[in-house]
């Protein structure tokens, strides 16, 4: 390209080196000065506990969820019918046997109709670290036995976050389910990001007719309430699909009406951008509109797309959870968080045994984790940000 | 200001008519028709199907023919007769089924917004303004519990404490002698009773949502330098704040109201379920599930048609606020 010299065109950076932030020793001035605008970002970022918390969560939940056949101490299908409720055990520990839990069998009281469950003291699930126990298959191809913690004999059961009603580990179930559930809010994202990009974009930096166009199809599909929408679409998908035919169809549902709120974010943003000195300044300057939207406009609301993404990845996993809650999402025998909270459908069934909400728990620390992350991001990449203090 | 708003009402027209029919392509999806769902319904009764009958039904709902067919007679029915078709579950017509659980869901959405707004907005200014302040951590971390926790999940612990520890059942909106009795000064008591839970429950979400939103926009806003100069002025801080950065931040904020209304039945649709309240999403769940489609869609578009009403609002109320929206320059 044949392009004069731009001067350095965006402002955070300009902001940045300009007033390092005060009360900073010397020599991190200099660094500062001569960061660049992502190192900047990460240095804020880096002094944002929760964030961070945030950030090593979510590591450790996908770390785990790729892993799940290892830190599963069961695989999905393995269940005892006499285990039926079975409350969380808490291993206990002594030096001779090191962890360890009593079995216990479990029956239907007759009289109150309700689950009991009888400590056999006498006898000793012993538990260890890297166990060899029901086989697995990790990422589909590679075959093992080992497990991260169980039972040190195969066969014998253990319940740490307690027992279903077919008599199956909730905690399994938790860690396999992560997959779909975690994977679902990442793909659909990806996807709206993208129609967001183009469509926010093309609508805020054009303007006239064209936004005008488009604004009102994005209201169209706002004003559509979403939930009802998804519930009307997923409905169509027919209980006979597959697991991953339904995985795509629900992805693909969530992003068809994911996209709005980033593609209105980034058109607000650009309105206001667009009039900026420093655009009218590129644009004497002879820069095509690809670059002034590339090198000008997205640096300077970058923070802003960030922190939309940052909630919309939560809010597609809460809305996988909530279809599948709802019965018209995954269905059993696929297993994603929410698929596991349809046992947990009415008080009753919470009141008798309320570890089934632990996958709850899950939703909640997933999401909340994400919200931290991005909140961070957002403080830490905003442009005028002398945040902080 | 005559001009704008007659010029988003002719807009609002179009959107209309997508909208009714992106409804009825979505209860055209599931496979089969309605008819064929209506005889097998009839013969697991043990009701003999009249083929006459049948071909009646056929006829008027013009099933078999083209989309657009069957869509202009959905449709025409709906505007000229007020007819949105028979619900083959309930075997009554659609538009009395939506009219008995209209106004309840209408009292649940506004007591809602109302609840948020009271919360949300002087929380959100408070958290700008008083950043890094241990307020401002409290708030937050509600707020991001909040928006985290699914509204089922809130729905069914909410639901659990209040039957493990007060006792009380909270399955629906009105106590059982006060189900079926006609409206009086005791009903409303019993249903302001019953309505906090849901309230707070489907509002959860949409609180943290605006006091982020609020945070957001103030604190972009507190380090502009015209916030320095009133300051510098000698401004008293309380006007400082209330004049000018948080009535700028507040036009964003007015334009998302039209947002919080699907919202509102996104939230509605789940805890009504949980807590098997009378209102319609139970209703559009169910109708869904047994591909009730007249029902189904005659639910979407009440929905969706309330909604637009709700944009349409909020988007002559930022308007009014606005000038610069008013002019079209913004």
């Amino acid at each position: 390209m044949s392009l004069a010299p731009i001067p350095s065109d965006d402002p955070k950076e300009q902001l940045e080196t300009a007033e390092p932030e005060s009360g900073d020793p010397k020599d991190e001035r200099v660094q500062l000065a001569t960061a660049s605008q992502r190192q900047l970002i990460w240095m804020r970022f880096r002094r944002h506990k929760m964030a961070m918390l945030g950030l090593w969560i979510l590591i450790l939940m996908y770390f785990v969820a790729a892993l799940a056949g290892f830190f599963a101490p069961f695989t999905t299908n393995s269940a005892h019918s006499t285990h039926a409720y079975h409350p969380p055990q808490l291993p206990k520990f002594s030096i001779s046997d090191g962890f360890y839990v009593h079995p216990s069998e479990g029956r239907t009281d007759i009289d109150t109709l309700k689950r009991v469950f009888e400590e056999d003291t006498s006898e000793k699930v012993e538990l260890g670290f890297f166990v060899k126990g029901e086989p697995y298959k990790l990422f589909g191809v590679i075959e093992s036995d080992r497990h991260f913690f169980g039972p040190k004999e195969m066969g014998e059961r253990f319940y740490l976050f307690g027992a279903d009603r077919a008599g199956a580990d909730v905690l399994s179930k938790l860690i396999y389910g992560s997959q779909v559930s975690l994977s679902i809010g990442l793909v659909g994202v990806a996807i709206s990001l993208v129609l967001g990009l183009i469509l926010g974009g093309i609508s805020g930096y054009f303007g006239g007719w064209v936004d005008n166009l488009i604004q009102r199809f994005i209201e169209l599909i706002m004003s559509i309430p979403t939930l009802p929408l998804w519930l009307g679409l997923a409905a169509a998908i027919p209980p006979t699909f597959g697991i991953v035919p339904t995985y795509l169809m629900i992805t693909v549902i969530l992003s068809l009406l994911g996209w709005t709120s980033l593609a209105r974010v980034i058109r607000g943003r650009l309105l206001q951008t667009r009039d900026e000195d420093f655009v009218l300044a590129a644009r004497l300057d002879g820069v095509s509109t690809a670059r002034i939207i590339r090198r000008h406009l997205l640096p300077s609301f970058m923070s802003h797309i960030i922190a939309t993404v940052s909630l919309s990845v939560p809010a597609m996993i809460l809305a996988e959870t909530s279809l599948s809650f709802l019965g018209l999402g995954m269905r059993a025998p696929a297993i994603s968080w929410g698929v596991l909270l349809q046992d947990a459908q009415s008080v009753k069934t919470v009141a008798t045994a309320p570890w089934l909400l632990i996958p709850g728990i899950a939703v909640v620390l997933a999401v909340v984790a994400y919200n931290f992350v991005g909140d961070g991001l957002r403080d830490s990449a905003d442009p005028y940000g002398k945040r902080s203090e | 200001m005559l001009r704008y708003i007659a010029i988003r009402l002719l807009h609002a027209i179009p959107t209309l008519f997508i909208i009714s029919v992106i409804a009825f392509f979505v209860i055209q999806l599931p496979p089969g028709d309605f008819l064929s769902t209506q005889i097998a319904y009839l013969e697991s009764q043990g009701a003999s199907v009249d083929s006459s009958q049948i071909e009646a039904l056929r006829i008027r709902y013009g099933i078999g023919d083209p989309f657009w067919v069957q869509y202009w007679k959905w449709i025409t029915a709906i505007l000229f007769n007020g007819d949105f078709g028979l619900s083959f579950q309930y075997q009554r017509p659609v538009s009395g089924l939506i009219m008995d659980r209209l106004g309840l869901t209408l009292i649940l959405g506004l007591a809602t917004l109302f609840f948020t707004w009271i919360i949300a907005l002087p929380a959100g200014i408070y958290s700008a303004i008083r950043q890094h302040s241990i307020g401002e951590y409290i708030i937050s971390g509600l707020g991001f519990v909040a928006l985290a926790i699914p509204n089922f999940l809130a729905a069914l612990v909410l639901a659990y404490i209040a039957f493990a520890f007060f006792g009380h059942s909270v399955g629906g909106l009105f106590s059982p002698e006060h189900a079926n009795a006609p409206w009086s000064l005791a009903k409303i008591g019993d249903l302001l009773q019953h309505l906090w839970i849901p309230v707070i429950v489907i509002g959860l979400a949409g609180t943290a949502g605006i006091i982020r939103t609020m945070r957001a926009n103030l604190l972009d806003e507190l380090h502009k330098p015209y916030v320095t100069a009133a300051r510098a002025k000698g401004l008293p801080e309380r006007r400082v704040i209330a004049k000018y950065p948080v009535r700028i931040s507040l036009n964003p904020f007015i334009s998302t109201i039209g947002w919080n209304i699907p919202q509102l039945f996104d939230g509605e649709v789940i805890v009504a379920q949980v807590l098997a309240l009378g209102t319609m999403g139970p209703l559009l769940l169910t109708a869904l599930k047994s591909q009730d489609m007249y029902l189904a869609g005659g639910i979407l578009l009440i929905i969706a048609v309330l909604t637009v009403i709700g944009t349409l609002i909020s988007d002559i109320a930022l308007a009014a606020v606005d000038p610069r929206v008013r002019f079209g320059k913004a």
